[in-house]
């Protein structure tokens, strides 16, 4: 068996985080291949539903980052984005859902080390975890 | 890159003459990719990083620089190009040597010289001789390095052989085989011409071998340069003597279409003397030929050589290999004007022959038909001749013999014309040289072109190489039937001005040489060549003096073809009707300071350093590390007022008002960066921190972050002995000295007016003040002096980004007041096709997947990305382009939407942040609804990212591409909703600010209703006596009301309030009232200038005693003349009443001028007054500083008190009695004025109504709260609400004055339009599912969400900005948002 890559859905907001994004391909920053970014206008669009759609589909890790306190584009998003994401944690986390799976920064448009560096760190959270298996139906006991 | 070179004409009409630098590359080609500056060779300091990291020659100024396309810093052509008579790219290549890129900097010189190699040994090289290098040190040794390139090229295994560029039928003849006719003949093979070339000797290569001898140019080498051009299919025939053997007649009958005469001079001249036919007289270049050919020549011990150039010692020393024992030189001038190479004339003295100089000869004597002496006469130098070199005279009676036993004259040559048989129309000069046209070489016969010696007389190799070339490239015009001369004439200028100090000196490598005992008697090389070493040493030398070193690497790197190395500046002419002046400023250089060793300390830097230093794209990439040694500083200094409140050591008097918050702002975020473990101290005078939330932001900084204050100025900053700390001495406040060290020391420098700043005012003819800032007045605090001119930012004074965001818009305010008539006459509208009906079709998707070059093919498998795209459902048509976001693509986009039905397209290329734009507009102009979009970003987020790893990158493209293609085929065409906007204004509030912000609407044009509480207009300003300038305020006043009351758009409603507000941006309706029926203006915006007042003190026995004022009360008395401040003997000041307590913890900014300035009034009424200010920290931030000052100098005392020991007044035998502790002596003083003035906080005025009905929010102080401290500092999160005066903050008059044009200005742009467009990305809500539960109401920042008639939750589309905090807060699920709906992004994550 080749070895377990996992798959990671990041939800990153327009204006800080996707920005980093680019400017670390800009910088040729290297960073695992195993995120998946989806863009939101702002952190604060994030539902939680698409947390749980994205851990049904298979993801084996989450990530949604938006703007620094204060510098959200949309003035507050980002803290709002934050409550909804502690409140589903403390869920997932209740449910039996190991936490690691599940990160949130913030990061501005020009730190895209910090965003390389997260990556980095969200992957490896995730790997050490092995792949998720919560919220998968499995098909022997669907059928 | 543009500079405006001078303004001319009057306001409304000016002709600005702006000249624009070349950038060298194409911004609309350049992808940003940044492969030129990856191959670029020429490393600089990076200017942005404030030189702490380095970038490239070609570069980006920062990465996320606007626009993004790089640029090459070039400054000109370097000295040694424009010196080498073949112009080879000599920066170029020595930098590419520097890099190791050996192979492409041989195929660099090879551009203009075929023959390097022998080029590397023999050339005259004046590129060294033009190197500025020479004025540091010694010349770069450029000839070794391109010797040591062409020799590695020559020794490897596959040598280069330029690309045969096509193939020519035509037959061209060079006649010749030197430097010049192999240069012509390998140029014209690059061409595709079939070249042969004639010789007339039995070896190839001219003078370069029967000239030069071996011991300089061994002949494997020119035969291994010839060996090339022979391979390129350049034909060679020995021994044919054109002229004799064969005619150019004959070979133009063999269909021979051009010729290249090349024939060099190989006749010897004579001397012209007597005894010159004797035996053993040798004319030197049939010496060298002779013995180059392998001839016995015997010619005795003694031989005298006459002359001074190359021939001359390459006979001599030709001589003593030969045997002779005592060859010698006979030159009548002196050793520095010998025209032969320094290294010759260094490497005979080595050899020990004897250099006669300034020695003739004037007669052979002979013996029996043999030479036997030569008799010579002693020179002397007098005025230069023609070449620019001292004339020799004879001088008279000097004359001498010396016996020798030959003679070889080498004093110049000529050439033998045999060839030109009587059918060439080609004529001879005086000279006996070939006349041509110096720049296309063409001869009066036109088939006929001649260069090199041929033409020019005995000169250079690289001369005639040179020749060649040109002669090349006439010939294939002439083959071509095109203009020989079209374009030709370019003139060579260097640079001049290259910066040699500051560079340590290093010598030059010295050309390792056989041993002089091992020369004689052998041919073998002398000079032996550099080391890799060497060559890289000496590389290393070069000064980079056109920074662009035109190595061309970046032209082929760059697959976008977007390079222009011929890019020229550009002067163009703008009418234009007024202009904003805002060239900023510059950060003080510290280094003047010798006290603080900046430039000798390296962990001594500037505070802009230092935020470089903090940022996480700077030179660490955020990471605190002090610059020494890396290490991370576990305790900082920053000292403050440096540049700055200082005239000691430079001449800014002033405070650049911005240098305490940013110094807190960096302590604050340097300690986050380290994690806790950093300790930070800020050594200030004042602490001025008086915007808008600074002072909270203090109190954080010291009671939570831990921030150290400590007041005090530092004095020196010395070195740790065994260490890379400091140790800094101050002075505490009690007198005391002591020392701290720290790892690392930041000066906050201020700020001051740059060079480029004050050049632009003269050109400008802009009057400056005394500190170098623009002039400007209070009352117009945006115009400069000359009319139609407006300034803003620190170039009329420092301040901070908030405050010169306020005046930029400002300026534009008053540029839009000036050109009001003309407004929207210039507009010219876009138009785009009508859309096509999609809606309700299957989806029909086109994925275009981009190469971008090889930015992203180079990892993704580009093709494989664009075959998987084809199976995904719903897509119709594939394709990939090398870049996507050509001209062409966009062509070719608008053309497979019609032909393939396409209503969907998706792009996997970069960002959708910098291109979603382009390919919208693209499907906009193809009829297509530019919603029905998505972009992979398959560049920044994958390739870039993931170059180590393709496979897994090329499953990442894939899996983007699946998930923008699942999202696009949901996606709906949007539409932008417009609404009219009702083009008036409503101003609430009518003091000055009000008044000016109305005045400035009505200006450009609108009806403004100005709505005033009071019965008259003019607010605060009506108490106000002086600014702080000293203008008075009451004309000014006058004038404004006037204006104001007068003007035809203007309606002013006194005595009125605000009493109800509905509708938004565009359409407002606002109830007004005064006393009788209300009544309803409409109107688009509303600007809020509602204004503050003084706090009525509870303190310091206000109101007991008619001796206590507050100082707005002391103003009214100036005002009204009161004759009893005259008699003031004594006066005390309290400052911060009010302000900077903890239950109202901001500074009101204006007390600490206000009360300077009112105590020089005082001091000017009674000179003999005591007068004494109490304050905290003295705020006179920016050039107010100077009042400061001058109250010091005119004697008022000023007394600093802290909070725990606030000043004591008492009222005591009918005197007042103010007890402050002293904070020199900390002992308590009692003073007992007759006057007591309380500078008393500024609050704002009631505004939790207007708040509400506005929708707009104010903090704890009551200040409304704008959109953004800095960059929105006038606008509100709401549209179509504006912000100004001290409803925002308190602030001195002419802020509020700038700060009301800046709301008239954003608010101006709302007016402008008739109607408003929106975004199609907003939220709307189903009013079956909506529970009328009314979150989004309440967290929607913009009050998009409303409820309507039926209790439903309904979206304004007008103020919705499409967030999407409201869906995903909906409870009920009944929000969509539109192009990020759930369904979308379901669709997105189901497809992974």
């Amino acid at each position: 068996m080749s070895e377990w890559e996992p798959k990671i859905v990041a939800f990153l907001c327009n204006w800080c985080s996707y920005g980093s994004a680019d400017l670390a391909g800009v910088s040729r920053l290297q960073y695992p291949h195993n995120i998946r970014a989806i863009r939101v206008p702002c952190s604060g669009r994030v539902n939680p539903k698409f947390i749980l759609a994205a851990l049904r589909q298979g993801a084996d890790g989450i990530w949604v980052s938006g703007c620094h306190p204060g510098d959200c584009h949309y003035i507050e998003g980002n803290l709002y984005a934050r409550r909804k994401f502690t409140l589903l944690k403390n869920l997932l986390d209740y449910t039996g859902m190991e936490p690691e799976r599940l990160h949130f920064s913030w990061i501005s448009s020009a730190e895209a080390t910090k965003f390389a560096e997260t990556a980095r760190g969200v992957v490896d959270a995730v790997k050490t975890l092995g792949p998720a298996r919560h919220f998968i139906k499995r098909e022997a006991e669907v059928a | 890159m543009s500079e405006v070179k001078d303004v001319s004409g009057e306001p409304g009409n000016f002709t600005v003459k702006v000249l624009e630098q070349p950038r060298y590359i194409d911004v609309s080609k350049c992808t940003g990719c940044g492969e030129c500056a990856n191959v670029c060779p020429v490393v600089r300091k990076n200017e942005y990083d404030m030189a702490m990291s380095q970038r490239k020659a070609a570069y980006r100024r920062y990465a996320q620089a606007v626009p993004g396309a790089f640029a090459i810093e070039k400054r000109g052509s370097s000295p040694c190009k424009v010196a080498c008579p073949a112009h080879i790219s000599v920066q170029g290549y020595v930098a590419l040597a520097a890099e190791g890129k050996y192979h492409e900097a041989l195929k660099l010189v090879k551009e203009e010289n075929p023959l390097p190699s022998i080029c590397g040994r023999v050339c005259h090289h004046p590129c060294e001789s033009a190197c500025k290098r020479g004025d540091v040190d010694q010349p770069v040794a450029i000839d070794s390095i391109k010797r040591f390139v062409a020799d590695l090229d020559l020794h490897s295994e596959t040598r280069y052989v330029p690309e045969i560029k096509g193939k020519h039928s035509e037959k061209v003849a060079v006649i010749g085989s030197g430097p010049a006719g192999l240069s012509c003949a390998y140029y014209l093979a690059i061409e595709g011409y079939q070249v042969t070339v004639f010789e007339k000797l039995p070896v190839l290569g001219g003078m370069l071998s029967v000239g030069i001898p071996a011991y300089r140019l061994p002949r494997d080498i020119i035969g291994a340069e010839i060996q090339v051009i022979q391979d390129m299919g350049v034909e060679f025939k020995t021994g044919v003597d054109i002229g004799r053997d064969i005619t150019i007649a004959q070979l133009r009958e063999q269909d021979y279409k051009a010729f290249f005469v090349a024939i060099g001079a190989h006749e010897c001249k004579s001397l012209g003397i007597e005894g010159e036919d004797l035996d053993g007289v040798y004319p030197g270049v049939d010496f060298l030929r002779d013995v180059n050919l392998g001839k016995e020549v015997a010619l005795g011990n003694r031989v005298a050589v006459v002359g001074g150039g190359n021939v001359a010692m390459d006979a001599v020393r030709t001589a003593l290999r030969l045997g002779s024992q005592k060859p010698f030189i006979l030159y009548r001038r002196s050793v520095e004007e010998m025209p032969a190479n320094e290294e010759e004339i260094e490497e005979c003295r080595e050899e020990g022959i004897e250099l006669f100089t300034l020695t003739n000869p004037v007669r052979i004597i002979g013996e029996g038909g043999r030479v036997k002496a030569v008799e010579c006469v002693k020179m002397e130098l007098g005025e230069p001749d023609a070449s620019g070199r001292r004339r020799p005279r004879a001088v008279p009676g000097s004359e001498f013999t010396i016996e020798v036993d030959a003679v070889i004259p080498a004093i110049g040559q000529e050439s033998d014309w045999a060839c030109l048989t009587p059918e060439c129309a080609c004529q001879l000069s005086d000279w006996g040289t070939m006349q041509v046209d110096p720049l296309t070489l063409q001869s009066n016969d036109t088939d006929i072109f001649s260069g090199g010696d041929a033409v020019t007389g005995p000169k250079t190799v690289i001369e005639a190489i040179a020749a060649g070339k040109q002669a090349a490239i006439s010939i294939t015009r002439f083959l071509n039937g095109q203009d020989l001369l079209a374009g030709r004439e370019q003139e060579w200028k260097a640079i001049e001005e290259v910066r040699t100090e500051g560079y340590d000196r290093i010598p030059r490598e010295h050309m390792p040489r056989l041993a002089p005992e091992g020369r004689l008697k052998s041919f073998d090389e002398v000079q032996l060549g550099f080391s890799e070493e060497q060559v890289r040493k000496e590389a290393e030398r070069c000064l980079s003096c056109g920074v662009c070193s035109e190595c061309y690497q970046c032209v082929e790197a760059c697959l976008a073809k977007a390079v222009i190395h011929e890019d020229q500046p550009k002067e163009r002419d703008i009418q234009v009707g007024a202009l904003v002046v805002a060239p900023g400023f510059q950060p003080f250089d510290p280094t003047s300071f010798d006290t603080y060793a900046y430039a000798k300390l390296p962990n001594v830097v500037t505070s802009m350093e230092f935020e470089r230093l903090l940022s996480a794209s700077g030179p660490t990439m955020g990471h605190l590390t002090r610059p020494s040694d890396h290490k991370e500083p576990k305790k900082i200094a920053w000292l403050q007022c440096v540049g700055s409140r200082d005239i000691h050591h430079c001449d800014h008097a002033y405070c650049s008002g911005v240098c305490c918050m940013y110094a807190i702002k960096e302590a604050v975020i340097a300690k986050e960066h380290a994690g806790g473990n950093l300790e930070t101290t800020i050594f200030y005078m004042d602490m001025r921190t008086h915007g808008k939330d600074f002072e909270k932001f203090y109190n954080r900084a010291k009671d939570q972050h831990g921030v150290r204050f400590v007041r005090s100025r530092v004095h020196s900053i010395e070195p740790v002995a065994g260490a890379d700390d400091l140790e800094i001495s101050f002075v505490t406040e009690g007198g005391t000295i002591q020392q701290e060290t720290f790892d690392m020391v930041v000066l906050s420098v201020g700020l001051e007016a740059s060079k480029s700043a004050l050049d632009l005012a003269q050109r400008l003819d802009l009057k400056l003040n005394d500190n170098q800032f623009c002039e400007h007045s209070s009352f117009e605090p945006v115009s400069s002096s000359r009319p139609g001119i407006f300034v803003c930012g620190a170039f009329p004074g420092p301040k901070d980004i908030p405050q010169s965001v306020m005046e930029a818009s400002a300026a534009a305010s008053a540029a839009g007041c000036l050109l009001a008539a003309s407004r929207g006459t210039q507009v010219r509208e876009k138009q785009t096709p009508p859309q096509i009906n999609v809606t309700g079709e299957r989806p029909r998707v086109g994925v275009l997947v981009c190469h971008c070059g090889i930015n992203i093919s180079g990892v993704v498998d580009v093709r494989a990305v664009r075959d998987f795209a084809k199976t995904l459902p719903f897509v119709e048509f594939v394709t990939d382009n090398l870049y996507t976001c050509s001209q062409d693509t966009q062509v070719a986009l608008k053309d497979l939407i019609h032909e393939h039905r396409l209503n969907r397209i998706v792009v996997a290329a970069c960002t959708p942040r910098t291109h979603e734009p382009l390919f919208q507009e693209t499907m906009a102009d193809a009829g297509l609804n530019k919603y029905l979009f998505e972009m992979a970003n398959i560049r920044n987020q994958d390739a870039w990212v993931h170059s180590q790893d393709p496979a897994m990158a090329t499953e990442k493209a894939k899996d983007l591409v699946r998930m923008a293609v699942a999202k696009v085929a949901l996606l709906e065409p949007l539409q932008e909703a417009e609404l009219s906007v009702n083009q008036k204004a409503l101003v609430i509030g009518g003091g000055v600010t009000g008044m000016v912000a109305a005045k400035a609407i009505a200006d450009q044009g609108y009806p403004v209703t100005l709505v005033e509480r009071e019965p008259q207009l003019g607010g605060q300003a009506l108490s106000l006596h002086k600014t702080w300038r000293g203008e008075e305020v009451q004309p000014y006043l006058q004038q404004l009301t006037e204006q104001v009351t007068t003007h035809s758009n203007i309606t002013v409603c006194l005595s009125t309030s605000v009493t109800n507000v509905d509708g938004f941006v565009g359409n407002f309706k606002t109830t007004l009232q005064n006393g009788g029926e209300p009544w309803v203006v409409d109107h688009g915006i509303a600007v809020i200038a509602t204004g503050g007042q003084q706090w009525r003190p509870d303190e310091y026995a206000y109101g007991k005693d008619p001796r206590i004022a507050t100082h707005q009360e002391l103003d009214r008395r100036f005002l009204e003349k009161d004759p009893t401040l005259k008699h003031v003997q004594s006066a005390v000041f309290i400052q911060c009443v009010g302000s900077r307590e903890p239950h109202r913890p901001y500074c009101s900014r204006v007390c600490c001028t206000h009360s300077v300035e009112s105590a020089l009034e005082l001091k000017r009424m009674n000179p003999e007054s005591d007068i004494y200010v109490l304050y905290r920290d003295l705020r006179s931030y920016g050039e107010r500083e100077l009042l400061y000052l001058e109250a010091r100098k005119a004697g008022v005392i000023f007394i600093r008190y802290d909070l725990a020991h606030k000043p004591q007044v008492e009222i005591r035998d009918g005197n007042l009695h103010v007890t402050v502790i002293d904070h020199v002596l900390q002992r308590p003083i009692t003073l007992t004025p007759d006057l007591l003035t309380l500078a008393t906080a500024i609050l704002p005025n009631e505004t939790a109504a207007l708040g509400q009905f506005f929708k707009v929010p104010a903090n704890e102080d009551g200040f409304f709260i704008e959109a953004h401290a800095k960059l929105r500092p006038v606008e509100f999160a709401t549209d179509g609400v504006f912000l100004c005066g001290l409803a925002h903050y308190p602030k001195p008059l002419d802020e509020s004055i700038a700060q009301a044009q800046a709301a008239a200005s954003r608010a101006s742009t709302i007016l402008a339009r008739e109607t408003i467009q929106f975004s199609g990305n907003v939220a709307s809500t189903d009013q079956l599912l909506c529970s009328a539960c009314g979150t989004c109401v309440n967290i929607c920042p913009y009050s998009a969400p409303g409820f309507n008639a039926k209790g439903k939750a309904e979206i304004n589309p007008a103020l919705c900005k499409g967030c999407g905090l409201c869906v995903a807060s909906c409870r009920s699920g009944a929000i969509r948002l539109r192009g990020f709906d759930d369904a979308q992004i379901f669709a997105m994550l189901e497809s992974l």
